[in-house]
């Protein structure tokens, strides 16, 4: 069975499983998972539940071109990336990303690269909940600080 | 340079634009089809149209962080447009 590198869904994802079958299909001798889940705070109140926006066609091929990107900048072996759109409660799993390499350098560094690039330009918008009010989730000049200390030597995204 | 001719009437094109997250609420419309004369070729012509609709498309389409995708790929709003593009309008993306 020949898994699609990337998967944008609006069903709930187990990184478990996911992880699982990535390592059975790409027995490599470094392999990393990241795992992203819905917080249940923010900086003023409890989260309940996160409506997660999507613009499903663009993020398809954005994190296409990521995974792409990523597997040439540091000679992968396979990528995986899945992630989450709709209506998530506390807790739950976004994204999932896995990488494979000969080296865990690669391995860690390629998997941190494409968290980074997702975070600021995969079409994806948060809409926090806490059971008064929704709001929409500001982007971060943290998370902008840390894609951009990947452009210096960044050659395809 | 060849034009694109494909579902072309009279100098005029047609788009697809797509609004997403507080552009979306901001405008009350998730997605519009909108036909162009020829003189409106820019990303940039297209937001000052859509402004015309009124106070909250002109405010929304000027929001400082906005972001404009033809194609689904992230342009600058000097971009040309041509007959059948997709167009798309949101904020900053929080993925992740």
């Amino acid at each position: 069975m020949v898994n699609l590198p990337v998967v944008v869904t609006a069903n709930a994802i187990d990184p478990g499983a996911l992880a699982t079958e990535f390592f059975r299909s790409h027995p490599d001798a470094a392999v990393a998972t990241f795992t992203g889940f819905v917080r249940d705070f923010n900086e003023t109140s409890r989260v309940q539940a996160l409506f997660l926006e999507c613009y499903v066609e663009m993020a398809g091929k954005v994190l296409t071109s990521l995974g792409e990107g990523a597997a040439s900048r540091f000679e992968l072996k396979a990528w995986h990336i899945v992630h989450r759109f709709g209506t998530l409660t506390a807790k739950e799993p976004i994204v999932f990303v896995a990488t494979s390499a000969d080296h865990r350098a690669e391995a860690f560094s390629a998997c941190e690269f494409i968290m980074d690039a997702l975070k600021t330009d995969a079409p994806f918008w948060k809409q926090e909940h806490d059971g008064a009010k929704a709001t929409w989730v500001s982007a971060k000049l943290a998370d902008e600080n840390r894609r951009n200390r990947w452009v210096e030597e960044d050659k395809t995204p | 340079m060849k034009k694109e001719v494909v579902g072309r009437v009279n100098g005029t094109m047609t788009v697809t634009v797509k609004f997403f997250s507080l552009i979306r609420e901001a405008v009350g419309e998730e997605q519009t089809t909108i036909t162009l004369s020829d003189e409106l070729r820019t990303v940039a012509q297209l937001k000052t149209h859509l402004g015309q609709r009124g106070e909250q498309w002109r405010e929304a389409l000027s929001h400082p962080n906005l972001i404009q995708a033809v194609n689904q790929r992230v342009v600058f709003e000097d971009q040309l447009l041509k007959n059948t593009d997709e167009v798309a309008f949101f904020p900053p993306m929080t993925g992740g």
